[in-house]
C-alpha cells in the first residue's frame, strides 16, 4: 500500500482538494488568454506559470477540461517519426513524459510497453529501416526487426503464414508507450491552476478583435475579455479560430474513429500498428482493447461514429488477431483531426502580430503536448521561437520547406 | 423438478419443462430446463452467486434479469464476459464465475472490499508514482488484477456473415408499443420489420403486471401477435438486437452470428425503459434484485425467486411486484414504500386488501447478508430528502425487490441525436429532440398505462406510414393519460455511513465516490465519468446514469437537465468483433500469368494488391537467380510479365491539350505512333508517378503509370478535368490489359516469330516507337520501351491472352535461351541504366530536379500540375540531390535501402537503391546526398549494416551504356 492513500483511509472526511479554478466570473484583462482547454492549452499555461513568471493568464474552453481531442485520442506515445524536425521534437516530449507524474504530483500512468509497427512488403521494409536508422542517429531507440522477435514480442500475432499478409519484419519502437490521457491535461491544469492560472469551462470564444494586425480581445459567450496576446490551441477547429482572426490555415479536416471493448484479462503488453490493413490496438491497464485506424475519408466536423469505419476495423484486427473476434465491443468514438499537407503541426507565430499558433495536430497531438506546451510557452513569453519549433511555421509552405512524415504516420498514430 | 426453486409446469412462457437440460456451473452439475438462460436456471438451483465484481471482488448476482448489467458476467471455457442473464444453457455447457482468485465463493482477493476506505476516488491518480519510476513497477502488479473474463488466444470465432435489407419502416422493440405500430404501419400498406431481443415477442406483456386483472396482459399479447400473423407486410426478427443507429436510418441489427444492415425509410423505436436501482448500504447483494427482475424469473422462467421477500417501492409498481410474489407462495414480509403516503389505486388496494404490511415512509437502511446472499433488510424512517435514520427494524428475508422508477431505453435515439431532458416534476428523463424519421412509441416515450402505451404505437406506426405517404384513417390522437406520473422516486438514494452503497456496480462505485470526484474538481459529469470512470463499465451507464446526474447536480448545486448525461454510443448492447468483421475481404490480384510464374518456381512478392514474381527460383537463391536472370536478359533475352503497370486512356479532341497540363512534358505535338516519357507532380511540385504515353491516334493516349500510383493518377485526372472541363474522356483499363516485357539483344529476333504485320527493323520501328499489330495471333499493342537498358519491346494484349502470350513467347524464345526475370532483377537492371522508380529512389518531398528529371519538364507551355511550384523550387537552392555511386571495397558490407549518407557523423541523406551489380562487378545505388557531395569522383560516407561505415565513390549516371547503344540497336 504507497503512503500516499494512508491519509485517505485514516481520515475522517474526504481530504478534498479542489485541483482547479472553481466557477467564477471572468477578469476583463488577461496577459495571456490561451483558448482551448485540452492539453495542449493546459501545458501552455503551465509551463508560463512554472518557468517563465507569467500567471495573468485564462485558459477557455468551450466544453469540459480536455473534452476534445485529448480525450478522444487513443494515447500512443511515440518518437519514431521520419524526419530529423520531427524525430527530435517528439523525442523531447517523450523525455518530458517520463517525469510527468513526480513534476505534477499525480499519476499520469506513463507505461514504456514499446510499439511495433508491422511491414508486409518490401516497400514497408525500406521506408521502416530509414525510420529506424533516423531514429537511431537522433537517439530514438528503433530497430527494424524480423519474424522471429516479433514472434517473441508479440505471442500472440498472426504472423500470416499463408494468408494475404505474411508479416515480413516490424519496426520495434522500445521507447514507446502509453499514458493516462485525461490524467496528462487534468495534471497540467492543476499545476497551472495552483499556480494562479484560471481556467473557465463552458466559455466559448464567439470571436476575436483583431486591430491593425494585433489582437485586442477575445469575444466569449461570458463577455469579452482584453488580452496581451492569446494563443489558440483548439485541435479539431483550428482553421475556425484562424478564420476568426483573419487567416487561413492550410488544414483539412477530417473525423477519426476508435473503439473499445470490455474489459479482459491482460495478454497484450506492447502496442502493434498494421498499417497495411490501416489498425493499430494496445490493451489498457483497465484490460479493454483500444482499436483505431486511419482517418475517415471525407472532411467534416462531426464525432458521429460509422459503422463502415467499425466493420474495416474489425476485420482488420481480426486478420491480426484471429481471437479477438470473440471478444466484445463496448463502445466506439471519434475524434477530430486538422490534417496538414506534410502530416506535421502548424506552430509558432501567425500572421497576427501577438497571436500564436499551436495547430494543425493531425492525428500526433496528444504525443507532442509537454513539448509543445513547453515551446509555446517560451515563445510566449520570450517572442522568439524555440528552435525546436522554428521549422514547424506556417510560413514554411510559402517557402517549400514541409517536413513530411506521411510516411511515418498513417494508421500508426 | 428441475431446481428447488422451479414453480410447477406450465410457469415460465419461455422454458419447457418437459426438456431437462444439465450443465456445469463452478465444476457442479446442474438441471436446468430448454429455454432457462444461465442466470435463471441458476436461480432454479438457488445458486444467485453468479460473478465477483471489479474493483472489490464483492458477490454479485442477477440484478436486472435483462442482459443490462454487469454483475452476471460469466466465463464460457473460450467465451469470457457472458451476460448470465442472456445466453442460453445447452446440454454440457461448462459455466464459471470470473474475476477471482481461488474460488468463486471465496474469493482471495475479496479482502480489497475492506480496504476501499484507503481506495479513495482516482486513487490510482493519487498514488504508485513515488519514487520517480514508480508506476512502472506498480503497473504490472494492478495489471494483473484488471480486467474480467479470461481469453482463449486459440480460439478461432469461426463464421460470421452479413445481410443487407432494406423497409419502409422498421420497429424496434416487439413490446406493445412496438407491435402496435407495426400492425398499424403494415395496415397502412408498409413493408415493416419488427425487431426484438428475447426470444418472443411481448415485451412487457410477458412479465410485467400492468393492473390487478392479470391475464388481460396475455390477451393484448395473444391479440397482437394474431394480428402480425395475419400481416403479410411484417417480418418479424426475434433474438435480434438493434445495436446501432447510424447516419439516415442505417441500422446494425445482430442475430445469431450475422449482422444485418437494415436501412430504414422510418423508425419507430419502442424500446421500453430499463428499471432503476436504489442506492443504500450493501445494494450489491445477491438476492436485492430489480422488481421486474423477480417478474421476469417468475412469468418467464417459471422460477420462485425466493421465500421471504421484502419490498422496497417508492410508486405503484412495487405493490404489483408484491401480489405477483405473493401469487407464488413467497412469504411478502413487507412493502417499504419511500413516499410518506400512498394513494388508493386498485393495485395499492389490493395489496391492503391481502394482508401485505405497508410501511409507508421508510427505506431500506442496509441489506444485511452473509458473505454470499443477502438475509434481512434494516428498514429506517426517512427523515428528509436522502436520509433517514441509522437504526430501524431488521426484517428477515432472503429477497429483496426494488422498483423505484425507470429511465427510458435512449441509447439509439441519442445515436441519432436526440437529447435526454430531466424533468424535476416527475424525476424522470425524457427523450427530446428526436431526429426525423425516426418516432418513439410506449414507455421509451414517457407512457406507461396499457391503453395509453398501445394507443402511442398505433399513433407511432400510423405516423411513419403517413411520412411514406401511404394514407390510412384519420391521425389517432395522443393518448391522454400517460400514466407516468409517480412512476420515479425523486430521491432514492440513501448514502451509507460506512459506504457499499453503490452507484456503479460494474466500477464499485459508491455514493462518496461521485460526490468526492466533484470536490476533487471534477464538476462537469462528463469529467465525473473520466475521473470515476462511472459509467465506463460493460453496462456503460446503463444502471448508473440515473443516480449520478442526480447526486452532481445535488454536489453542484445544479438541476439534473443542467447536469445531463454522459454521451450514448453505439453498440447498444457489447457485440462481438467477428460479427462487425463478418467475412473479412482482403482480395489479392493476380495478373493473368500468374500460374505459369508458380510453375516456373518464383518467389512472389505483395506490391500493393498484387503479387508479382520476385525472381525464379529457390527461397535461399536470390542473389544467384537474380545475377543469372540479369545476365541473360543482357547477352540474351528475358521476359518479364508487367501486367500490373496501370493503363489509363484519355480520349478524345483536347486529349494532348490534357495530357500537357497533368504532366510535365509536352504531348500536343507528340507524333502519332510515339511513346513519351510521361511524370505527374502534385501541386507542391512533388514527384508522385511516371509512365510512357503511347499516342496511338490524334485523339487517343495510352498511358502507363506505376503499379502502386495508378489508382491516385486516375483520381487526379479526373479530379482535374472536373475544373478544367476538357473535352475528353478518361478510362481506367488496368484491368483490360495485360502484357511482357521481352528485353535483350535477342528480342526482336524472338518478337519476329510471333508478329509479323509490325515492322519490327531499327528503322521501321525505332527506339519510343509504339505499334499495334498481332503477337502470336492476338490483337496487341506493342511499345518499344527501355526502362532495363537493352533492346526492347513492352507487348500489351488484352487480359484474356496473357496466358497464351507467356507461352508463346516461351516457347518462341526457347533457341534464343530466353528466360523470365522477375521484378527484383528488373529493379537490379533499371539500377544499372540509372533509372529512378518513384517510390523507392523519390519520397513525399522529391522535385524534379533533384531527381535528374528536370530534362522531362516542358518549360515552354503555359501551365501543368506543380509547375509553379516547380518554378520557385527551383529558384533556391537545392537541399539536397539523388547521385549514383559505387562501393569499390568489395569486402565491405552492401549498403541496404534507407541507410543513411553522413558528413562528420551529421545526416546529409539516404541510399534508396542499392545491388551488387554482376554487369559492373560491384556494389551499385542510388542515394540522396547534399548537392555538393554529388559530385562524381567524390567519396561519402554510408553507415551500412552493424553501423560500419562504407566508403561510396560518386559516379556519373547511367552505370551502364552510357551513349544509348544497347537500347537502340
Amino acid at each position: 500500500m504507497p503512503f500516499g492513500l494512508l491519509k485517505y483511509g485514516l481520515s475522517k472526511t474526504y481530504p478534498a482538494k479542489h485541483h482547479f479554478t472553481p466557477r467564477k466570473d471572468l477578469k476583463k484583462h488577461y496577459d495571456v488568454v490561451i483558448i482551448g482547454g485540452g492539453g495542449h492549452g493546459a501545458a501552455i499555461a503551465y509551463y508560463l506559470a512554472k518557468y517563465h513568471g507569467i500567471t495573468d493568464i485564462a485558459i477557455l474552453e468551450k466544453g469540459y477540461l480536455g473534452g476534445g481531442n485529448t480525450g478522444r485520442n487513443t494515447a500512443v506515445l511515440r518518437a519514431n517519426y521520419l524526419t530529423e524536425e520531427g524525430v527530435t521534437f517528439y523525442r523531447e516530449s517523450l523525455k518530458l513524459y517520463r517525469d510527468l507524474s513526480n513534476e505534477f504530483d499525480y499519476n499520469i500512468m506513463w507505461e514504456n510497453r514499446g510499439q511495433l509497427t508491422l511491414a508486409t512488403t518490401d516497400a514497408a521494409i525500406g521506408s521502416f529501416r530509414w525510420r529506424a536508422e533516423v531514429n537511431k542517429h537522433l537517439g530514438v531507440q528503433s530497430e527494424l526487426i524480423g519474424r522471429d522477435e516479433i514472434r517473441e514480442l508479440v505471442p500472440l500475432l498472426n504472423l500470416g503464414d499463408g494468408g494475404r499478409y505474411p508479416i515480413l519484419g516490424g519496426l520495434w519502437h522500445a521507447d514507446g508507450g502509453t499514458a493516462r490521457h485525461d490524467a496528462v491535461v487534468w495534471g497540467y491544469a492543476k499545476g497551472a491552476c495552483e499556480r494562479g492560472v484560471e481556467l473557465h469551462q463552458l466559455t466559448e470564444v464567439t470571436g476575436l478583435d483583431v486591430e491593425h494586425g494585433r489582437i485586442k480581445a477575445v469575444l466569449t459567450n461570458r463577455g469579452t475579455v482584453q488580452c496581451g496576446c492569446a494563443v489558440q490551441a483548439v485541435a479539431g477547429t483550428s482553421s475556425l479560430l484562424a478564420a476568426m482572426a483573419g487567416f487561413k490555415l492550410p488544414i483539412h479536416t477530417y473525423p477519426l474513429q476508435a473503439m473499445v471493448t470490455q474489459p479482459y484479462k491482460p495478454i497484450l503488453d506492447p502496442l502493434v500498428s498494421a498499417p497495411h490493413v490501416h489498425v493499430y490496438i494496445q490493451q489498457t491497464s483497465r484490460g479493454e482493447f483500444v482499436i483505431g485506424g486511419g482517418s475517415d475519408p471525407y472532411p467534416l466536423y462531426n464525432t458521429r461514429s460509422t459503422l463502415e469505419m467499425k466493420e474495416s476495423l474489425c476485420s482488420a484486427i481480426q486478420e491480426l488477431f484471429p481471437f479477438i473476434g470473440q471478444m466484445r465491443l463496448l463502445r466506439q468514438w471519434a475524434g477530430i483531426t486538422d490534417m496538414t499537407p506534410d502530416y506535421s503541426p502548424i506552430m509558432g507565430l501567425s500572421p497576427v502580430e501577438n497571436y500564436y499558433l499551436d495547430a494543425g495536430w493531425g492525428t500526433w497531438g496528444f504525443k507532442a503536448t509537454p513539448i509543445s506546451g513547453k515551446t509555446m510557452a517560451e515563445l510566449i513569453a520570450t517572442g522568439r521561437v524555440p528552435d525546436l519549433i522554428k521549422p514547424f511555421g506556417v510560413d514554411r509552405f510559402l517557402r517549400f520547406e514541409q517536413v513530411n512524415e506521411a510516411g511515418a504516420t498513417a494508421a500508426s498514430h | 423438478m428441475s431446481g428447488v426453486n422451479r414453480l410447477p409446469a406450465p410457469a415460465g412462457l419461455l422454458v419447457d419443462h418437459d426438456q431437462p437440460i444439465s450443465f456445469e456451473f463452478e465444476g457442479k452439475r446442474y438441471k436446468g430446463l430448454a429455454g432457462d438462460c444461465i442466470a435463471s436456471a441458476l436461480a432454479a438451483n438457488d445458486q444467485w452467486l453468479i460473478s465477483r465484481s471489479f474493483k472489490y471482488h464483492r458477490p454479485r448476482g442477477v440484478l436486472t434479469m435483462a442482459g443490462q448489467d454487469a454483475n452476471v458476467l460469466v466465463q464460457l471455457p473460450t467465451d469470457p464476459n457472458v451476460l448470465a442473464d442472456r445466453y442460453p444453457i445447452t446440454e454440457g455447457l461448462r459455466v464459471h464465475g470470473q474475476h477471482y482468485t481461488g474460488s468463486l465463493e471465496k474469493d482471495r482477493d475479496a479482502w480489497i472490499g475492506t480496504f476501499a476506505k484507503f481506495l479513495p476516488i482516482g486513487f490510482y491518480y493519487k498514488a504508485f508514482y513515488k519514487p520517480k519510476g514508480a508506476w512502472q513497477k506498480w503497473a504490472p502488479l494492478i495489471r494483473r488484477k484488471a480486467g474480467l473474463g479470461v481469453v482463449d488466444p486459440t480460439v478461432d470465432p469461426g463464421y460470421y456473415d452479413k445481410q443487407y435489407k432494406f423497409y419502409d419502416v422498421v420497429v424496434i422493440g416487439g413490446g406493445p408499443a412496438g407491435m402496435q405500430a407495426a400492425v398499424t404501419a403494415a395496415q397502412a400498406g408498409a413493408e415493416v420489420l419488427l425487431v426484438d431481443e428475447n426470444p418472443v415477442l411481448g415485451g412487457s406483456l410477458t412479465y410485467a403486471r400492468f393492473d390487478i386483472d392479470e391475464p388481460n396482459s396475455e390477451v393484448t399479447r395473444q391479440r397482437l401477435l394474431a394480428a402480425i400473423k395475419a400481416s403479410e407486410h411484417i417480418e418479424v426478427m426475434t433474438d435480434a438486437t438493434c445495436n446501432g443507429w447510424f447516419t439516415d436510418n442505417w441500422l446494425a441489427v445482430i442475430r445469431g452470428k450475422r449482422l444485418y444492415k437494415v436501412r430504414a425509410r422510418e423508425v419507430v423505436l419502442a424500446a421500453g425503459v430499463m428499471e432503476q436501482p436504489a442506492t443504500f448500504g450493501n445494494n450489491d447483494l445477491p438476492g436485492v434484485v430489480l422488481g421486474s427482475a423477480a417478474q421476469r424469473l417468475i412469468r418467464l422462467y417459471g422460477i420462485r425467486p425466493g421465500r421471504r421477500a421484502v419490498i422496497l417501492t417508492g410508486n405503484d409498481d412495487g405493490y404489483g411486484v408484491a401480489l405477483d410474489l405473493a401469487a407464488v407462495g413467497i412469504d411478502v414480509a413487507a412493502i417499504v414504500d419511500m413516499r410518506s403516503q400512498s394513494r388508493s389505486t386498485p393495485l395499492v388496494d389490493a395489496v391492503r386488501e391481502g394482508g401485505i404490511k405497508v410501511i409507508l415512509g421508510h427505506t431500506v437502511y442496509e441489506a444485511i447478508g452473509t458473505d454470499r446472499h443477502i438475509k434481512a433488510v434494516m428498514v429506517s424512517r426517512i427523515i428528509r430528502r436522502g436520509q433517514c435514520e441509522d437504526t430501524g427494524d431488521v426484517i428477515d428475508c432472503d429477497l429483496l425487490c426494488v422498483s423505484v422508477g425507470y429511465i427510458p431505453t435512449y441509447q439509439l435515439a441519442l445515436h441519432a441525436g436526440a437529447k435526454l431532458h430531466y424533468d424535476d416534476e416527475s424525476a424522470m428523463f425524457s427523450i427530446s429532440d428526436v431526429p426525423q424519421h425516426m418516432r418513439l412509441a410506449g414507455s421509451v416515450n414517457g407512457i406507461y398505462d396499457l391503453d395509453a402505451v398501445l394507443a402511442d404505437g398505433r399513433r407511432a406506426g400510423w405516423l411513419a406510414a403517413n411520412a411514406l405517404g401511404l394514407k390510412w384513417e384519420r391521425e389517432p390522437l395522443a393518448p391522454e393519460n400517460t400514466g407516468a406520473s409517480g412512476r420515479n422516486f425523486a430521491w432514492p438514494i440513501f448514502p451509507h455511513p460506512n459506504g457499499k452503497d453503490f452507484v456503479d456496480y460494474d466500477e464499485d462505485l459508491q455514493v462518496a465516490d461521485i460526490i468526492n470526484a466533484t470536490r476533487d474538481g471534477y464538476e462537469d459529469v462528463q469529467l465525473v465519468k473520466r475521473y470515476s470512470t462511472v459509467g465506463m463499465g460493460p453496462s456503460q451507464g446503463r444502471n448508473s446514469a440515473l443516480t449520478t446526474a442526480r447526486l452532481v447536480a445535488d454536489a453542484m448545486g445544479r438541476t439534473v437537465a443542467e447536469t445531463g448525461v454522459t454521451t450514448a454510443r453505439p453498440p447498444f448492447a457489447p457485440e462481438r468483433i467477428a460479427h462487425c468483421a463478418g467475412r473479412s475481404f482482403y482480395p489479392e490480384r493476380h495478373s493473368s500469368m500468374h500460374h505459369r510464374h508458380l510453375e516456373a518456381g518464383a518467389q512472389m512478392l505483395l506490391a500493393g494488391v498484387w503479387l508479382r514474381p520476385a525472381y525464379y527460383g529457390g527461397k535461399g537463391e536470390r542473389d544467384r537467380c537474380m545475377s543469372e536472370e540479369s545476365l541473360n536478359v543482357r547477352n540474351n533475352v528475358g521476359l518479364v510479365d508487367v501486367s500490373t503497370l496501370g493503363g489509363i486512356e484519355v480520349r478524345g479532341p483536347d486529349a494532348g491539350e490534357f495530357m500537357n497540363r497533368i504532366y510535365t512534358f509536352a504531348y500536343v505535338k507528340q507524333q502519332v505512333g510515339r511513346g513519351r516519357y510521361v511524370v505527374m507532380t502534385n501541386e507542391q511540385g512533388v514527384v508522385i508517378d511516371d509512365g510512357v504515353a503511347c499516342r496511338f491516334h490524334e485523339h487517343l493516349y495510352y498511358v502507363t503509370a506505376t503499379t502502386g500510383g495508378v489508382d491516385r493518377v486516375y483520381q487526379n485526372m479526373l479530379r482535374w478535368n472536373a475544373q478544367w472541363r476538357l473535352n475528353i474522356d478518361v478510362g481506367h483499363v488496368t484491368n483490360a490489359w495485360c502484357g511482357v516485357n521481352i528485353a535483350g539483344p535477342r528480342s526482336r529476333d524472338v518478337l519476329a516469330k510471333l508478329c509479323t504485320d509490325v515492322d519490327l527493323s531499327a528503322q521501321g520501328f525505332p527506339y519510343m516507337g509504339v505499334r499495334e499489330g498481332r503477337v502470336a495471333g492476338i490483337p496487341a499493342r506493342l511499345l518499344r520501351v527501355g526502362f532495363v537498358g537493352e533492346l526492347g519491346y513492352e507487348v500489351h494484349v488484352p487480359q484474356h491472352g496473357g496466358e497464351a502470350l507467356w507461352d508463346a513467347m516461351m516457347e518462341a524464345g526457347y533457341a534464343e535461351g530466353i528466360k523470365p526475370f522477375g521484378i527484383e532483377t528488373q529493379r537490379l537492371l533499371r539500377l544499372e541504366k540509372g533509372h529512378i522508380i518513384i517510390g523507392q529512389d523519390t519520397d513525399a518531398m522529391s522535385h524534379p530536379g533533384e531527381v535528374h528529371l528536370a530534362w522531362a519538364i516542358a518549360r515552354k507551355k503555359p501551365f501543368f500540375v506543380g509547375g509553379r511550384s516547380i518554378q520557385e523550387i527551383e529558384r533556391r537552392p537545392f537541399s539536397r540531390k539523388l547521385a549514383g555511386f559505387v562501393v569499390n571495397d568489395l569486402a565491405a558490407p552492401i549498403p541496404q535501402e534507407s541507410h543513411l549518407v553522413l558528413r562528420d557523423n551529421a545526416m546529409t541523406g539516404r541510399v534508396t537503391s542499392c545491388y551488387y551489380s554482376p554487369t559492373i562487378g560491384k556494389p551499385i545505388g542510388l542515394a540522396f546526398m547534399a548537392p555538393d557531395q554529388a559530385v562524381p569522383g567524390q567519396t561519402v560516407s554510408i553507415r551500412s549494416t552493424g553501423g560500419v561505415l562504407v566508403r561510396a565513390e560518386i559516379v556519373e549516371l547511367p552505370f551502364y551504356d552510357p551513349e544509348n547503344k544497347r537500347q537502340e540497336m
